[in-house]
């Protein structure tokens, strides 16, 4: 059911060989992961409404066909803490290239992390783990296995990575859910062993790891290519 | 696949001999199986003649014989008619030398004797390699006797997809007096894969460690390699080439930015417990230790030397790689002082590095590698041992040797590699224990065991 889903969102995404973030995250929360409440809308009226009901403070994204990464062109405004300042977002990112709409999002918060997934020529699926957010190539503190991964999989990723102690409770704070994470990234490696010859990479960055939760903050799906 | 035909033939025929240039790859492999293996020899040319006063045939069908092993090293394009003679015939396998195949564009060409071969069930190694040693059966490098460096017949078995490398390896092999069980230059690999002969030697009763020399894998083969390496019941080393990343290909995704092709091999191996060696120097002391040992252990290495510098130098390569040496508890250290030489109780130190100092004497050694085996904070002894210690004699190696017999601690030696100490090394290995020539070498072989087991 999965794949026939995901085959529909393929043929409206080839042109630009990636799936646009509102689709994504509705394709991974069919697929039993966690995502944040979100309103995926042209009308800032709607976008008002949706932040009355969730409450300030939210996240207001651009979606568009053109724009792959959207903080490089200030496509993401964080931390909007009124309607003031929702309407002012909302107005920015509707002069973007490409403009489908403004994704809001209920604000959430917790380490940042990143969950990845690749085709490997070589292996097939291969999951990712690593310390997310925008740094992520600069501090590269990832570990990788093969998919599908087992429940001591995950345990010893997290254990491999050299920041893990912010995950198991640092200076006082208490430790994030990590038996929601292992339920996350063994629902993901089961999505990845399902998408071979559709899908090239996924990268769900960041995951936002509390106490209470594991939510995939934002997600990109790049689409397989056919070689040569 | 029947590949005790491939790697212990009873007849060979060679494809390719040249009457008038002794030096052609294809006799040389004919001269040295002829005079130095017990498979009888055919030279094949469709010229006919004569060739060392042995005929030469001029067709496959003329040999009187069924053939286990055809050598063929003609030219690449004459390959597809050469191998269908061979099964026309009934050969039952072959090794094909010939370049000019996939690696030089000739794709086509190597699909099509695949294609053929497949249909008619006919295993092959190459093409594009040097093929098969099989110690005491058959040696089909077109390297000449007097040029190669042979292990003795022994317990490592080792795959390669680069000729050059299998053989530089069998030298070092060979000087750190090792033996090979088998060793295959499978080139380019184009029927017979890595996957196939680790299926074999899981089961070949010779072979103890299985080494590979890996440039790359095709779709998927990768999966399926570690996935039977992860249930091979046998040490599996790979030693991998192509570290640095390939150019500037555009990436459009994190994940495929941080997820290299090397780094994504190297992370799978641990997770298989694949023993990844990291260079050609690993690679031989992992061999070397795992031929020995395959059990795997946590790495919490206990050192025995005889000068401090020694011990000092150990303990940096070992935390250098994440191999705890514990400090010794009191008691341990009292019992372990306890059993030394009077005049050494006062001068040693026992925490671990164990320095019994330029004073002492064999029987020191042997009740410090005794005392610690029944120290269970230490899983691997390390004796980092220096033969010009006057009190130092040649009988030490197969001494100590006795102790992993009756304890069953692991234990793994340093002595410097020169003639005048063969003995006292030959003591150690000829009784099983592994001695390296460097102290990162036998820090090495302790890394091996801690590696040998999914992370």
């Amino acid at each position: 059911m999965l794949k026939k889903q995901l085959q529909q969102i393929l043929v409206a995404s080839k042109k630009q060989g990636w799936v646009m973030e509102p689709e994504a995250k509705r394709l991974l929360s069919r697929a039993g992961m966690n995502v944040p409440r979100f309103q995926w809308t042209t009308r800032v009226e709607e976008a008002l409404r949706f932040s009355a009901e969730t409450g300030y403070p939210v996240v207001a994204k651009i979606v568009s066909s053109e724009i792959v990464h959207k903080s490089d062109v200030g496509g993401v405004v964080s931390g909007i803490k009124d309607d003031e300042g929702l309407k002012s977002a909302f107005s920015r990112l509707s002069r973007l290239p490409g403009f489908s709409g403004v994704l809001v999002e209920e604000m959430l918060e917790g380490v940042e992390l990143i969950l990845g997934g690749k085709m490997d020529h070589q292996f097939g699926p291969v999951i990712l783990l690593g310390i997310g957010g925008t740094g992520v190539e600069i501090y590269k503190d990832t570990a990788l296995r093969m998919a599908p991964l087992q429940e001591s999989d995950v345990a010893s990723m997290v254990g491999s990575l050299k920041a893990h102690r912010l995950l198991e409770g640092y200076r006082g704070s208490k430790p994030v859910d990590l038996e929601d994470l292992t339920r996350m990234m063994l629902a993901f490696s089961d999505l990845m062993m399902g998408l071979e010859g559709l899908v090239e990479s996924i990268d769900l960055n960041p995951v936002l790891c509390s106490p209470e939760r594991c939510v995939v903050a934002d997600a990109r799906i790049m689409l397989w290519q056919e070689e040569g | 696949m029947d590949f005790e035909k491939l790697f212990a033939p009873k007849s060979m025929a060679i494809f390719g001999v040249s009457l008038n240039n002794d030096r052609h790859p294809a006799n040389v492999i004919y001269n040295k199986n002829h005079l130095r293996y017990p498979a009888r020899v055919y030279a094949v040319n469709p010229r006919g003649g004569v060739l060392q006063r042995e005929r030469v045939f001029e067709r496959i069908s003329d040999i009187p014989e069924k053939v286990d092993l055809a050598v063929i090293a003609v030219r690449a394009e004459q390959v597809p008619g050469v191998v269908s003679a061979c099964i026309d015939s009934g050969v039952a396998t072959g090794v094909v030398i010939s370049g000019g195949f996939a690696e030089s564009g000739g794709k086509d060409l190597q699909d099509q004797v695949v294609s053929v071969a497949k249909e008619a069930d006919f295993p092959f190694i190459g093409p594009n390699c040097l093929g098969v040693y099989s110690p005491s059966y058959v040696d089909t490098f077109f390297i000449p006797m007097e040029r190669m460096v042979l292990p003795d017949s022994g317990k490592v078995a080792m795959v390669s997809q680069s000729g050059g490398v299998l053989v530089d390896q069998m030298i070092k092999f060979s000087g750190e007096g090792m033996g090979m069980s088998l060793a295959v230059s499978i080139g380019n690999k184009a029927l017979i894969k890595e996957l196939d002969l680790l299926h074999y030697l899981s089961q070949d009763p010779k072979t103890k460690v299985i080494a590979f020399y890996v440039e790359g894998f095709g779709k998927n083969e990768g999966r399926e390699f570690v996935l039977s390496a992860s249930q091979c019941p046998k040490p599996v080393v790979v030693l991998k080439a192509g570290k640095s990343p390939e150019g500037s290909k555009a990436v459009s995704s994190h994940t495929s930015s941080l997820a290299g092709d090397y780094e994504t091999f190297s992370a799978i191996l641990a997770q298989h417990g694949v023993v990844e060696a990291k260079n050609e120097f690993e690679l031989v002391s992992f061999c070397e230790s795992l031929s020995c040992y395959n059990n795997a252990i946590e790495g919490r290495v206990g050192i025995i030397t005889g000068s401090g510098g020694h011990g000092a130098l150990a303990v940096d390569v070992c935390s250098g790689h994440q191999l705890p040496v514990p400090l010794l508890s009191e008691r341990i250290q009292a019992e372990i002082r306890e059993e030394l030489s009077q005049s050494l109780k006062g001068i040693v130190s026992v925490a671990n590095p164990i320095d019994l100092t330029g004073s002492a004497v064999d029987d020191d050694f042997v009740a410090a590698v005794s005392s610690l085996s029944r120290v269970p904070e230490v899983d691997i002894i390390m004796v980092l041992l220096l033969p010009y210690l006057p009190g130092i004699s040649s009988d030490l190696g197969a001494r100590l040797s006795g102790i992993y017999k009756r304890e069953g601690k692991p234990l793994v030696a340093y002595v410097p590699h020169v003639e005048k100490y063969r003995m006292l090394i030959e003591g150690f290995e000829l009784n099983g224990i592994p001695v390296s020539q460097s102290i990162e070498g036998a820090v090495h072989m302790a890394m091996a065991m801690k590696r040998c087991q999914p992370c």
